[in-house]
């Protein structure tokens, strides 16, 4: 009894650890789309909407798109998958919105293969992400991309998990 | 014949080594040292006797003749023999013994002696190699050095006894730049570009930043290198002269200044500039500051390596979907593809020959390795057995081939032999991430 009680314990500990495990292995999380449908606005005034990607306050709403700032690329990839598209269009609608605001889009790439052509390859990542906001409108003297190539890991291990987080765009505001 | 080749030497050795040693004032950086993984079967037995010392100078404990062995060891081609197991040391031929010697199955012995140069301001290193089995001498040459460049003296005498015996010069009197990396993290990283000799030793550091550093390599005369530094938090190329400690900013245009590489005259320097809008490769004249741009392709264009004579660039390109190398006149022109083998090759390095370029290969998007490709059979030869590695640099004398590999989830460096034989692991003693390297040119 007492060993099928400990038996239990153990599958169950084994399965929490299990969808532990998966978590972190997945990939980044896609940020929701923003529903088709807006929502009814309701008369207020000093609530702060998260789907206002003019208001400044939202780069640092946790809710809102505008907090997010990463974007992850495929290997050996410089296009912009479709999940990541909204968050583009979100940081485009502020940047209209606040001229003097400025972004720098700093392009990463995994630590495979070679450096210096890493470095192309990170630049060609920022460029996916500035054509997307030009695409939408943004004036190019509002954005500035540098590619730091593999020099820049967040991640330091030699793993896909890892990998995947490394390759990436990151939007910076210089200004707000 | 003997004194004429004495007073060669020594006229030339002494003008570059005591400008050496006025190289660097920066502090040193920790030391590699070199530990030889595998060795070639039946490497040519030799004995190194103890230099005999004649000066009031206190004999450094490292002494000529180890060291000289110690290279010989390291090459991975010669067994010399150990200090404990001689039974004679001497340091004139008159005074060798050979039927000792060839009891003791050395095939040839090198001996010498060190002695303060009249003015004290230096060494002459006299030393003889002998076949012990004629009993004829093979060379005898002396060579003088500052004080503080005995270590650098015993490298030229190893280099004599490898040329002397093997046919090819020795890269024993070389240098090693690379890149030290210490702490983690975007906040605490310091980035510190390494001059070493190429036996580990004697490192100095020339940059430090907390902004990457990377892609060091050296011009033809061994005097500078060129990095890209990032210390503006935008990428810049420097050439730094090692010997007036000034640098100068060569390019820092709009998008990335990257991948330097001196031409053979050291005239020019080749880079990837995507001022344009993609990388592409271009050539500054330095004397002009004018820049010419050499590729029009919207691909990735870089790593720019000239062909030993200078008239060739082959570059990396990914213009097939893949990076592959390409090889286009230095003037310009059509790139015609040069690696069809494998799906990645990338950063292409000579040693002596325009025949033989080392790359990062790999096969799918798993292993990237150190390859040598063969132009004239069109053969990819993989030398490396890592996971991850990168950079390989052609030692001057295309014996070794340099490169950065990972362990323990660390980056060191390693060296093979062109032919895969002799494998060598560079260790610093110190915990810093170690990348990078650069394989100086002969140094005259």
């Amino acid at each position: 009894m007492k060993t099928a009680l400990r038996f239990i314990a153990l599958v169950m500990l084994a399965a929490i650890l299990a969808a532990c495990a998966r978590e972190t292995v997945e990939e980044p999380e896609a940020p929701e789309p923003p529903p088709t449908q807006e929502p009814v606005d309701e008369p207020e005034t000093d609530r702060l909407n998260p789907r206002d990607y003019t208001d400044p306050r939202n780069l640092d709403n946790s809710d809102s798109l505008l907090s997010q700032r990463v974007i992850y690329f495929e290997f050996d990839r410089s296009n912009v998958r479709s999940q990541f598209r909204p968050i583009i269009e979100a940081h485009a609608e502020y940047l209209r919105s606040n001229p003097s605001a400025r972004v720098m889009l700093e392009g990463h790439a995994d630590e495979r293969g070679s450096r210096e052509y890493n470095l192309g390859l990170g630049e060609r990542r920022g460029n996916s992400v500035q054509d997307l906001l030009s695409a939408n409108n943004v004036p190019s003297r509002q954005v500035e991309v540098v590619s730091y190539g593999e020099e820049r890991p967040v991640c330091r291990e030699s793993n896909e998990d890892c990998w995947q987080r490394n390759r990436r765009v990151e939007i910076v505001y210089t200004a707000r | 014949m003997y004194s004429s080749a004495r007073s060669l030497l020594s006229s030339f050795t002494t003008a570059s080594l005591l400008v050496f040693a006025l190289l660097f004032a920066a502090p040193a950086a920790a030391e590699l040292r070199i530990e030889i993984v595998d060795g070639v079967e039946g490497a040519m037995p030799i004995a190194v006797a103890p230099f005999e010392w004649n000066s009031d100078m206190p004999e450094p404990e490292d002494g000529v003749a180890d060291i000289v062995s110690a290279d010989l060891h390291r090459s991975g081609l010669f067994d010399p023999m150990d200090e404990s197991e001689m039974v004679d040391r001497p340091s004139e031929p008159t005074e060798v013994r050979f039927g000792t010697w060839r009891l003791l199955k050395v095939d040839h012995l090198v001996i010498g002696s060190v002695r303060e140069t009249n003015d004290g301001m230096g060494y002459e290193i006299e030393y003889h190699l002998l076949d012990v089995h004629t009993g004829r001498i093979l060379l005898s040459q002396a060579l003088t050095v500052g004080l503080g460049d005995l270590r650098f003296g015993a490298h030229r005498v190893a280099d004599a006894v490898y040329e002397a015996l093997l046919g090819v010069p020795g890269a024993f009197a070389t240098r090693i730049a690379y890149v030290a990396v210490r702490g983690t993290g975007a906040d605490n990283e310091t980035f510190e570009l390494v001059v070493a000799d190429a036996d580990g030793h004697n490192p100095q550091t020339v940059v430090r930043n907390s902004q990457p550093i990377l892609s060091p390599t050296w011009s033809p005369d061994a005097r500078k290198l060129a990095y890209v530094s990032f210390a503006t938090g935008r990428s810049q190329v420097i050439v730094q002269d090692l010997y007036t400690g000034q640098n100068r900013v060569v390019s820092a245009d709009k998008g990335i200044n990257g991948a330097p590489a001196f031409s053979p005259d050291g005239d020019k320097l080749a880079v990837s500039l995507s001022r344009t809008g993609s990388p592409e490769i271009w050539v500054i004249d330095l004397e002009t500051g004018r820049s010419e741009q050499l590729t029009h392709h919207w691909s990735i264009n870089t790593e720019p390596a000239w062909s030993p004579d200078g008239e060739t660039i082959y570059f990396t390109s990914d213009r097939a979907g893949r990076p592959q190398i390409y090889a286009m006149d230095a003037g310009g022109g059509d790139p015609e593809r040069v690696t069809w083998e494998g799906r990645y090759n990338a950063h292409a390095s000579f040693g002596l020959e325009e025949r033989y370029l080392a790359v990062i290969y790999s096969e799918g998007d798993e292993d990237y390795r150190i390859a040598i490709h063969d132009r004239e059979t069109d053969r990819l030869r993989v030398l490396s057995d890592g996971r991850l590695d990168e950079s390989p640099s052609f030692a001057p004398n295309g014996s070794m081939v340099l490169y950065a590999t990972r362990r323990d989830g660390k980056s060191e460096l390693a060296a093979v032999s062109a032919d895969g034989r002799v494998r060598q692991r560079l260790v610093l003693s110190e915990g810093d991430d170690v990348r990078e390297p650069a394989w100086s040119p002969m140094i005259r």
